[in-house]
């Protein structure tokens, strides 16, 4: 039997963005990548967040537009000293449009790990529904 | 054969067509050079994952940005003076319905040895995992610490 090899991941530079408005804080701002699939039910976003807590994680709905904002807490104490550095740490922040068939009310989000899960389930007009036919007297 | 001047560089005669492009080409490299605000590179060893390494009087603070890799899924071993961090991140498999928009996110294995300047106190080697941030502590091995030798005078 044979057995497929893992591929390794590659090592990737984080991306970094200008925002369209500029952010109270200065510093370095990042889109995290994110996978976006679609079932019929409803559309989910997944997207990799490391190093952001659920309080410092932000996500409007606004006209439509989905923005996530989020802080990076730094995680090293104000003792340590620099050896080596390769990558950033900042906020990220990444806004996607949304279509109108999905609804705003029953929107949920679970950080775990550094992973942020947004479901969006998608308004009950736009599921396909079978129509049953019940027989007239 | 014309002989050109380029801003203030006084040419004598062409050598080869490629002499002007070439002199051009080492002037726009040294103008973007110059340009403020554009992202400063940090070098790397380009192999993931990426890791930052600080350190203070008695450890060194090794960590990684590994989201969605689960702590059972991460082999860390050190010896004298190197850490090792393998593993494998794996995306869980959604519903057989869904078809993806996106995807940005990728999923694989990876392994990476990190050689540290100090030999290090082994059986002291902590290592947690929150919110996908991996942060091992190494401790100096006692013998690395900086002794500071008091002088005698006579």
């Amino acid at each position: 039997m044979t057995e497929t090899e893992t591929k390794s991941l590659q090592a990737k530079e984080k991306k970094e963005v200008t925002t369209p408005a500029e952010l109270t804080k200065p510093g370095l701002v990042f889109n995290p990548a994110v996978d976006i699939l679609e079932t019929e039910r409803e559309l989910t976003l997944l997207a990799d967040l490391p190093g952001v807590k659920a309080k410092d994680l932000k996500i409007d709905l606004n006209n439509n537009v989905l923005t996530l904002t989020a802080d990076e807490t730094l995680p090293e104490a104000s003792g340590e000293k620099d050896v080596f550095r390769e990558y950033r740490t900042g906020r990220y922040y990444r806004q996607f449009t949304l279509s109108d068939t999905i609804d705003q009310s029953k929107i949920e989000a679970v950080l775990k790990d550094g992973v942020l899960r947004l479901a969006l389930p998608k308004v009950e007009a736009a599921t396909p529904r079978k129509i049953t036919i019940k027989a007239g007297s | 054969m014309i002989i050109r001047r380029f801003s203030g560089l006084p040419t004598w005669d062409w050598r080869s067509p490629f002499d002007e492009l070439e002199r051009m080409r080492m002037e726009l490299d040294r103008r973007a050079g110059d340009y403020p605000g554009s992202v400063f590179k940090l070098p790397t060893a380009g192999v993931f994952p990426l890791v930052n390494v600080t350190e203070d009087q008695d450890n060194y603070y090794v960590r990684a940005e590994l989201p969605g890799v689960k702590t059972d899924e991460l082999g860390i071993s050190v010896t004298g003076d190197t850490l090792t961090l393998s593993g494998e991140r794996k995306l869980p498999a959604e519903s057989e319905k869904a078809s993806y928009h996106r995807r940005e996110r990728e999923a694989g294995s990876f392994s990476r040895v990190i050689s540290l300047p100090t030999r290090l106190d082994v059986a002291k080697v902590k290592a947690l995992a929150e919110d996908g941030v991996l942060t091992v502590v190494l401790p100096k091995a006692e013998s690395a610490k900086p002794r500071q030798i008091a002088v005698k005078s006579s």
